[in-house]
Formats: structure tokens, sequence, C-alpha cells
């Protein structure tokens, strides 16, 4: 989380600039980032609840939601809803002052969000001085213009927004798909995110799909995988896509046509990938060739869209990140999960002692079919005490963690001495900041991987498809039918997923 | 119950400012109408609960305990147990906010109090303009405006 505040002194009487910055719609008058701007559903600006519905000067589109207003005390708060940057969990206040010894506005500007880390100086840089230093002088301006009698006898015109547009977000080059070489008439359609926010940004459009590159094959999508990485692509959490873009990482389908450079690839093959870049959410696609694995006919394409990518997962984590042996105890979080699902089978089958965190008794049963030989329904107990207890005070070996921020510290507690935390998700958010100093108590050592690390070349990728593959044969793992969508209907498969009401793998029909 | 706000710009970080607001014995060296001034019973004067016994310029006598002092808001509270001023239950805040435009600082006092009926315009008169505003004058002029 980080905090921005900025503060400034306005030469005029408190009541002129509240009158001014209470009009929760009226910011496109005055501010230079913004366009337009209207209230949804014709609600009163000033009514807690309203939502402005604004456009930047640059065209990019925005949500905000007014949180509390107070005359009173002169402060307003409000949360973005939707913007074309992932500002995380963005609630901003604004607040005024008087300065009673010169008649002069305190007026401060805050707000917390919450940046991927790589993006957090930009972003915050961007907040402090595009939106709320400008803000402040924009104010001034207004003002002071307003204090300079006119010389014509006419009614002062509307303000014009001073200077130029310096909120806009960075501006990104459209991608490829939506800019079809000319003479290319043909379409697909897809689910295009056209900015970053709630499941409502997935929404079903035609887009263009040129001919295949000379190393691209297209592919008809026949099931496309839904997974957790989606929803971060759609948020921006994770900046693999950049609207307008289209997400998916994980598909199974059959090459309709091939670029010239491909070999030993055909049209008609049944294949299927998991990996960058995103474009799967989509009844056709074009992809380079390097990182397609070809399906036998023993593997449908459901069950390889709905799990190779959780299944390649679960490959490295159970033999890369950590290489389980035979009598560890393994812990693993959201066992009912996609990949939740694979790692408590696939560990039971190396020989750990697994044990399982789940979030109800209905889940419990599902991981208890799949082998789990301890079970905890951690809405009930406490899951460290539990584990502490199941090892007789040993503590896990491993600990699978792709809950994140409800379950880091626990996960720590329940660690054995030389024990090793995998966090490889954050489904209840980031985890945030920790001293590392505590981890010597126990020797603890984290893992963070990425799985692109782990995938980004057909020498990494095979192996972990190969050894996916047999286990599925052996059935060492066995996949559950995946839930079905249709691809218009990818808002819902999102909202599921979210909201947790789903076990096991979701896939989108074409 | 009586009320009075007085703020101010005072032309200086708040961290600089703070440094000597923060000195709950320390207003002799920046308010105007202060003496001289110790805490009772050799208290700590950050001490929550400490009590500063100081003498006005003009003689009255002043015993004021601290109840509140905050280094992360840059605020502090404090309650009159006796004073020549004929107020009861007065409690004051004196904080400071940054203003990052310019690197300033807002600095606001504030107080509550019962008077008698009648004397309400007066005390506030008095303690906005003649305590509160004065002192804050005095910071500005500390600090070279």
């Amino acid at each position: 989380m980080v905090e921005v505040r900025q503060s400034t002194i306005i030469n005029a009487p408190i009541e002129e600039v509240w009158a001014i910055l209470r009009d929760f719609n009226g910011h496109d008058r005055w501010h230079p980032a913004i366009a337009s701007s209207e209230i949804d559903g014709g609600e009163p600006a000033d009514a807690v609840g309203a939502v402005r519905h604004f456009r930047l000067a640059d065209g990019g589109e925005l949500r905000e939601q007014l949180l509390a207003l107070s005359d009173k005390d002169r402060r307003l708060s409000y949360c973005l809803l939707e913007a074309p940057l992932p500002l995380m969990g963005y609630v901003a206040s604004i607040r005024l002052k008087p300065v009673t010894d010169g008649n002069a506005t305190f007026w401060e500007w805050r707000s917390e969000f919450h940046p991927p880390a790589h993006r957090r100086d930009e972003l915050v840089k961007l907040v402090a001085e595009d939106i709320y230093r400008a803000g402040f002088a924009a104010i001034r301006n207004l003002l002071g213009r307003r204090d300079v009698p006119t010389p014509e006898a006419r009614p002062v015109p509307a303000i014009m927004p001073p200077g130029p547009t310096s909120v806009a977000p960075r501006s990104i080059p459209t991608p490829s798909i939506l800019a079809p070489p000319l003479g290319a008439k043909e379409t697909t359609r897809a689910i295009l995110v056209e900015r970053y926010g709630g499941p409502d940004v997935l929404q079903l459009k035609d887009i263009a799909l040129p001919p295949p590159a000379p190393n691209e094959v297209r592919i008809r999508h026949t099931a496309i995988g839904v997974n957790f990485i989606d929803v971060y692509c759609r948020t921006g959490f994770f900046d693999l896509l950049q609207p307008p873009g289209v997400p998916g990482m994980e598909a199974a389908g059959v090459i309709e046509a091939m670029g010239p450079a491909i070999s030993g690839l055909s049209v008609g093959d049944r294949v299927a990938y998991a990996c960058p870049p995103v474009g799967a959410y989509a009844e056709r696609r074009n992809m380079t060739a390097d990182l397609l694995v070809r399906l036998s006919d023993d593997i449908s394409d459901e069950t390889a869209a709905a799990s190779l990518l959780k299944g390649v997962s679960a490959s490295f984590l159970l033999h890369e990140v950590h290489a389980v042996r035979p009598g560890e105890v393994v812990l693993v979080h959201a066992a009912a999960g996609g990949i939740g699902q694979l790692l408590v089978q696939w560990a039971r089958h190396l020989g750990a002692t697994v044990i399982a965190t789940v979030s109800s008794d209905d889940k419990a049963r599902i991981v208890e079919r799949l082998g789990a030989h301890h079970i905890i329904v951690y809405s009930r107990e406490d899951f460290s005490e539990a584990v502490i207890r199941l090892t007789a005070g040993a503590g896990a070996d491993v600990i699978y963690d792709a809950v994140g921020a409800d379950t880091f510290a626990g996960s720590l507690a329940a660690l054995a001495v030389r024990g090793h935390l995998v966090s490889f998700g954050q489904a209840s958010g980031p985890v945030g900041s920790w001293d590392i100093d505590r981890f010597a108590s126990r020797s603890i050592t984290l893992s963070r991987p990425n799985y692109s690390h782990y995938t980004d070349t057909p020498e990494k990728l095979a192996p972990h498809v190969d050894r996916f593959f047999a286990a599925l044969r052996q059935r060492a793992v066995r996949i559950a039918q995946p839930v079905a969508y249709s691809l218009a209907k990818a808002a819902d498969a999102h909202r599921d997923l979210e909201a947790r009401r789903t076990s096991g793998a979701l896939v989108l029909l074409p | 119950m009586t009320k009075v706000y007085v703020s101010s710009v005072i032309p200086a970080p708040a961290a600089d400012v703070w440094k000597i607001v923060r000195d709950f014995n320390g207003l002799p060296g920046w308010a105007p109408f202060v003496a001289e001034s110790r805490i009772e019973q050799n208290a700590h004067a950050d001490r929550i609960g400490c009590i500063r016994n100081f003498t006005l310029k003009d003689g009255g006598r002043i015993r004021e305990k601290l109840l509140a002092l905050s280094d992360y808001d840059l605020s502090c509270s404090y309650a009159i147990l006796e004073s020549p001023m004929p107020v009861e239950n007065y409690v004051a805040t004196l904080s400071l906010t940054p203003i990052t435009d310019g690197n300033l600082t807002l600095a606001e006092w504030q107080a509550e109090f019962d008077c008698a009926p009648g004397r309400e315009a007066a005390l506030t008169q008095q303690i906005g303009n003649g305590v509160f505003q004065a002192a804050f004058t005095a910071l500005k002029q500390r600090f070279g405006r």
C-alpha cells in the first residue's frame, strides 16, 4: 500500500474553494486532465454513492464513487471503480481547512492504493503530480481568473482548462491484433479488455485477425482455460495485458492455417498451449509455434484446456521449485482449487504426507476424495495450530501458498525448521512487506516463482508437459470435469472464480 | 461549550516547527507572553500526565496537564488545571500538518471550554487572538517571515 499526500494553500476563502470541490461532477470544469464527466443514473452529484463516469482528455474512461461528503468538515472521499491504470484499491480524500490569519484555505488531497510493485514509482508520481498538483494549480488559476475584472461587459466564458493535458496515462501502442494489415478483412470474436477493471470489462467484440506470420500458426480454439492469472491481467495487477487486449493464456484447439516457416506441425493437428502472450479468450488466434503442445488422442480438448497451465505449474512447483521427497509433510492451501487439486494428488503420489486447507465442508469432501491425509477447514480452525498439532510440533516441510495476504503469516508459523514456503499467488491480496530477519528463527526458505521463468522456452517447458501428461495417463492425477461457460460469459466465469464459488477448473467454450 | 479555532501558515517544514512546539516545557522559548515554565515533580516534558507550571509576563500563573502527544500526528492536547481565566473544562489541541507544496506547515490551535454566560466573546477574543494567534505570529517571525 502506498500513500500519496499533497497539500497546498489557496489564497481564497474556504467557502469559495469548497463550493467548487464539493461538486463531485464538476471536475471537468477545472481539472486539466478531465474532458467530460457525468453521474451514472442521474443521481445528485453530492449524494453519497453517486458514481461519476468521466473521460480523460486522451480518451481514457474512469468511474469513481463518492464515499462520503461532509459540508461541515469540508471533506469528501471517493474510490476508483474502473480505470485504464492499475491503481488498485484507490481511495482518495480531499479536505479543506481555513487559515484564519489570512483568509486563505489549506487543501489536502491524499490517497492510498496498491500499485503493482514494478509500477509503483511511476504511478505515485502520476497521482501526486499530474492529478493532485495539477489540480491545485488549476483551482488557483480558476480563482485567480475570477478575481481579474473582465474588460468586456459580458458574462465570463466557461473556464477553459489551462495548459496541455498532463494526466494522460502512458500511451500504449495498439496491439497488432487490433490493427489488421491492409487487405486483411478477417475477424474473430474475442473477449476484449478495453480498460482495467472488474469482470464487466470483459466484453465480447469482433477483432481483426491478420494472416499468421511466418513462424505462427492460426488455431481454432475448442476450449479455453480460465486461470486466476487472467484476473490479475484484467485488473492490471500484472501487465501481461495492456488495454485494449484479449486475456487468456491457455487453450486447446485445431491448427487451421500456418505461416511458411513452420515445420513439424500440420493443418488439422490438435494442439494446446499454456503460456504468454495473452489472447486465448478468442474463437481463433495466431500463436508462435514454439510452445505449442501436440495432443494425443487420449487427452481431450477440454481436459487439456482446463489443466495444462495448472499441470505444468504443479509440475515445476513439486519438482523444481521444491523437489518433494517421500516422507515430507506438504501443506497445500486452497486445496480444492485448480492447482490445489493437482498438488494434493501429485504430492501424495510422490510419497508425501499431504495436509490440505479448504474454506468449506463441501471443499473438504472434494480434497478427501483426492487423497489428502489431513484436511483443515481454515474458516473454522486456526490452520497453523492445526498443522503443528498434526505434525506433533514439527511443522510442514513445504507449504504451497497461492492465497497470499490471508495465509502468509500463518504459513510462516506452520513451517518446520528449514521449511520452505512457496508463495505462488495472492488470491486474497498481496502479502505485503516482511522483515526476513525473523525467518532465521527456523531457517525458513521462501520462493516466489514466476510461471514464465520456468516455461518460456521449449527446453524448459517440454519436461513439465511430458511429466504432467504421463501423470494423467498413469492416473497419478485426475482432472475433474471442468465447469464450462460460453465464451461470451467470460465475465461470469471471473465472478465465480473471484467469489471462490468454484472448485476445480473452469473453461470457456467458443 | 465555547470553541476557539486559530490556524496559520508557518514558513518552515513541519518537522522543524514540531521540534519547538512538542516541548511541553518550552513555551518561554517561543510564546511571547510566557516568562518561565517548569514541569512539576521532575517529570519528563513529553510524558502524558505531566504538569507544566508557568508564569505569564503579566504575573499570572497557569498549570496545565499534558493529555496526549503524538509524534506521528504532530499534535498535542492539554487541559487547564488552574489559571486566572474564568474558564472550566478547558481542553486545547495544537497540531501541525505538512503543506507539501512549498514545504510549509499548517499550524492549528483549538480549544473548548465552559464559561459564564456573556463571557464567551471576550474569552474567545482573549484566547484566540491574545494567546494562540500571538504565539503563531511569533513562530512565523522566528522562521523569518
